[in-house]
């Protein structure tokens, strides 16, 4: 059975198809930054992108994601060391506080603007609902989300090669 | 000043953090690391025959079972009284109780292992109401203090015996609130290393490492050198990470002392809620006596707080809630007693606003219903009744040592949101309107940093590299709201040099004395103000070493633009000031303590100067009430809060929003719902905190009055954002039905 996480395939026995996704990421892989908040996929800060789609990686088996492609924090930071637009508007709009919740935010967040890139400021609320932030009463994750929209708007179209692969997800 | 939000964010975790390289205590792995668990029982109120554990050791991968019989040190640990059990040694008082830990090599296995876990005790009678718990002839829960009563703190304030003597109206009302859950993301997490050297070294999710180790060290029979705790990134606290978390480390600490070998042990959510303190639910009867000229005369206050099947921290949360029982009044005369009682409940605590949410939420409606008993409104009331520069507190307590700004704050508030405008349109219960809209505010005052409950001093180190670089650490933690960054900016500032010049150092319990940690706001407060000095003290050392260098008195020397300067204009890079002082012998190093000013109380009339200083703050809240739906939705909320000095202003910001948002679930959505003695409300399903579309765009205003008693002229701000919304929305509820509700979160029928 055959998994691409952030971009590399990676092979699992099919004895763990009814394994947990987050586990697996978490355990085996070392890919820290999805976080386990709930175990019940209340919280969302076990949220990765499957195929582009927002999903929690708590309820997720390895055995749905057989075959595709699942990214997560450490495969949207672009190796060069320098961050996504989305990380990079996190950071300038303070959206920061304890962290937790922030590698999922920021994936939530890019899944939006990759099927909506001009959102209000109300479709982004709709779309991080499934991700609890206790600290920053969400006012400036709603700010970050939104200037990377118009960051990414403004930004010239060869912007994802400059600043390597914002999908992280190239194969 | 007020701060506009402009500015660019900085903090120095943010890169770590927004690319999940930042490492919590799960995330962390040590080679040949054992996985820990909790085992649990049904009981509620019991007591102990027989824990057996053997079929628990006979499963797969079983390493040991702990139980109490296994502790070579006490069990029995608290930062007040000694009555909260790591390992329930005698009875079950709660159904958090752990009865053992199972350790395993994994965690799976822990966790299959830990069911087989048996148990045998004598269920008691349980006591589940504080009222109650008082009572003569209750059964007790710690017979050994004799009964119930965890403290009892008192105001007796002029007339107290007949505080309403003077009174020509008098206002009674009973209010009550309910448990609430921290809720922070990560739940508590700890790695326990056993070193060569004989140290236990500890990671954890907590937020006071020094009472941690203390915890540790009780539980291993170990002196306190022989334990080190060390801060990872915590996901969340609001004053949760504190007992709880530390016990969760203690627990680690004793399988790896057990097994010598490195085990971890990381809670899922259902055990987080089902062990963890909360919030104090409180019981609070007001009788406010009026004056027909709108004047306050007295009060008679009576608060019972369940405190839950341990003490904890209940003596000073509520002590909290008796200096400020009255809200931010003149009132002459007072009787408040102020209780906490064990019940057979999950034990409470230290969280976000400690006591003073509690209080707002009751004093900020009797205010205004003693307002419109003698026809005043909503902002008059207040106007003849807060306190002002100069004015003497219900502990006795003369504000005039920092600017006394709650009529500054209450004023911006109500016209940055234009109250008195939009105070016309409400709607009162008006039948013929369909949905109904209110606007409602409250106002306090928050004494600062710990006052009269403890000792207040904190400490900080600057240590300057040969290179000029600086290492800074402080005795505060970082619990997410960016202290670190905070203390940086501080050093920065004081030293002259750019960020980049500046690095935190995390520090462990080994090599920075014991200060205490980040509770009570004080962390930018206290610790900041340890840095300032330290930063003071170096500049000095500094100059004193280099004056001879630039011409000129040790006195004359400025730290500016990276640069040691003297009056001609001369100046030294700083670092090659730094490679001087190395040369020199001497160490460009200093270590600043800031004590907290004298502070007093007479636990007997309940007078004195409870803290050093205060801060103000307003928020304002606009509703919609469907009464078909019983729905109340949150439109609006704004904050003015004097804070001292916005050191970091858009991670103030933060502190203001994280702050509203908490409040506002405390209004209208948290309860921790028992079932019995039971909690039922065990996951984020049941549990509900606020979510992005529950709340929103928050509008706050930064006033800046910067306290001369705080070196760095700032105060806090992390508590006070956080104990006003609940009764800013009660009361825009009542404007929008013309009803009161006493009772949190509030829920109104529908239909009605």
């Amino acid at each position: 059975m055959r998994i691409v996480v952030n971009g590399e395939a990676v092979e699992v026995p099919e004895e763990q198809a009814g394994r947990k996704l987050v586990d697996f990421l978490r355990e085996d892989l070392d890919l820290t930054g999805t976080k386990v908040g709930c175990g019940i996929g209340m919280c969302g800060t076990c949220t990765v992108l499957v195929d582009d789609q927002v999903k929690r990686a708590c309820l997720l088996t390895l055995g749905t994601v057989q075959g595709r492609r699942v990214t997560t924090i450490e495969g949207l930071t672009p190796r060069n060391g320098s961050l996504h637009p989305v990380q990079q508007a996190f950071v300038d709009a303070g959206a920061i506080q304890c962290g937790f919740c922030t590698p999922g935010m920021v994936l939530a967040a890019w899944g939006l603007l990759l099927r909506n890139p001009r959102p209000t400021r109300a479709q982004v609320r709709e779309a991080l609902k499934g991700n609890l932030c206790r600290c920053t009463g969400y006012r400036q994750i709603v700010d970050a989300v939104m200037e990377a929209s118009r960051r990414l708007a403004d930004a010239p179209a060869d912007r994802t090669k400059e600043e390597g692969d914002p999908n992280g997800t190239a194969a | 000043m007020a701060v506009t939000g402009r500015e660019k964010a900085w903090r120095n975790d943010a890169v770590a953090k927004v690319t999940g390289r930042a490492r919590y205590a799960d995330d962390l792995k040590v080679p040949g690391m054992l996985h820990a668990v909790p085992v649990y029982t049904d009981f509620v109120h019991a007591a102990l025959r027989a824990i057996r554990t053997e079929e628990a050791l006979a499963c797969p991968g079983v390493v040991r079972v702990l139980t109490a019989a296994d502790v070579p040190g006490t069990c029995r640990w608290g930062q007040i009284r000694k009555d909260l059990r790591m390992l329930a040694d005698d009875r079950i008082r709660y159904p958090g109780d752990v009865v053992a830990v199972v350790v395993a090599r994994t965690r799976a296995e822990a966790i299959a292992a830990a069911s087989r876990v048996q148990v045998e005790a004598d269920p008691l009678p349980e006591v589940l109401d504080p009222e109650e718990a008082l009572r003569e002839g209750a059964p007790l829960l710690h017979p050994e203090y004799g009964d119930n009563c965890v403290v009892h703190h008192r105001v007796r304030r002029g007339d107290h015996e007949n505080p309403l003597a003077d009174a020509e109206e008098v206002i009674e009302a009973e209010f009550e609130t309910p448990f609430i859950e921290h809720g922070y993301l990560e739940p508590e997490s700890a790695l326990a290393v056993p070193r060569p050297d004989g140290v236990m070294e500890v990671c954890g999710s907590m937020q006071h490492p020094f009472s941690t180790r203390r915890f540790v060290a009780a539980l291993l029979g170990v002196p306190l050198m022989d334990v080190e705790v060390r801060s990872v990134a915590m996901g969340g606290g609001f004053g949760g990470k504190d007992d709880t978390a530390a016990v969760v480390c203690a627990r680690a600490a004793l399988a790896a002392h057990l097994t010598g070998r490195p085990v971890k042990m990381t809670y899922q959510r259902e055990w987080s809620i089902r062990e963890s303190y909360k919030r104090h639910p409180y019981r609070l009867r007001y009788r406010l006596g009026m004056g027909r000229d709108g004047r306050i005369r007295g009060a008679e206050v009576r608060i019972v707080a369940d405190a839950g099947a341990c003490c904890s921290v209940t003596p000073w949360v509520t002590w909290r809630s008796t200096v400020q029982c009255c809200g931010p009044y003149r009132v002459p005369n007072v009787r408040a007693d102020v209780l906490g009682a064990y019940t057979n409940r999950v034990f409470t605590g230290a969280m976000r606003g400690f006591g003073s949410p509690q209080v707002n939420f009751a004093v900020e409606q009797l205010i205004e219903m003693a307002g419109e008993r003698v026809g005043l409104d909503p902002v008059e009331v207040r106007e003849r009744n807060l306190l002002r520069q100069g004015d003497v507190t219900v502990t006795g307590q003369v504000l005039d040592r920092h600017v006394v700004s709650l009529g500054e704050v209450m004023r911006l508030a109500l016209r940055d949101s234009d109250y008195r405008a939009k105070r016309d349109r409400c709607s009162r219960g008006d039948p013929s309107r369909r949905p109904w809209y209110g606007i409602g505010f409250a106002i306090s005052y928050r004494g600062m940093s710990l006052g009269a409950e403890g000792t207040d001093a904190t400490s900080a180190i600057l240590n300057v590299q040969p290179d000029g670089s600086v290492l800074v650490e402080a005795a505060v933690h970082e619990n997410g709201q960016g202290c670190e960054s905070a203390m940086l900016i501080l050093a920065a500032e004081e030293l002259g040099l750019p960020l980049h010049r500046l690095r935190y150092r995390q520090p462990s319990t080994s090599n920075i004395p014991d200060g205490g940690t980040t509770v009570a706001s004080r962390a930018t407060l206290m610790g900041g103000g340890a840095v300032v000095l330290a930063a003071r003290d170096l500049k000095a050392r500094m100059a004193e070493v280099l004056a001879p260098d630039l011409g000129c008195d040790p006195g004359e020397v400025r730290f500016r633009d990276g640069h040691l300067a003297g009056p001609d204009g001369r100046g030294i890079p700083f670092d090659e000031a730094a490679r001087r002082m190395y040369q020199r012998q001497q160490f460009p190093h200093a270590f600043g303590v800031f004590r907290a000013p004298r502070v007093t109380w007479d636990e007997e009339t309940g007078q004195g100067d409870a803290y050093f200083t205060w801060v103000y703050g307003c928020q304002v809240a606009e509703v919609e009430v469907d009464p078909d739906r019983g729905h109340i939705r949150l439109l609006d909320l704004w904050a003015v809060h004097d804070c001292g000095r916005a050191v970091n202003p858009q991670m103030l910001l933060g502190q203001f929003y994280g702050g509203m948002a908490m409040g506002s679930g405390y209004a209208l959505l948290e309860e921790v719902a028992h079932e019995g003695g039971r909690i039922v409300s065990l996951n984020f399903h049941r549990y509900r905190i606020p979510r992005a579309t529950d709340l929103p765009d928050f509008h706050a205003r930064v006033v800046e009055h910067p306290d001369p008693l705080s070196p760095s002229g700032a105060k806090g701000v992390g508590e006070p954002t956080n104990e006003l919304a609940a009764p800013a929305i009660a009361n825009a509820v009542y404007a929008a039905t013309g009803r009161r509700f006493t009772r949190l979160p509030l829920r109104l029928e529908a239909g009605r």
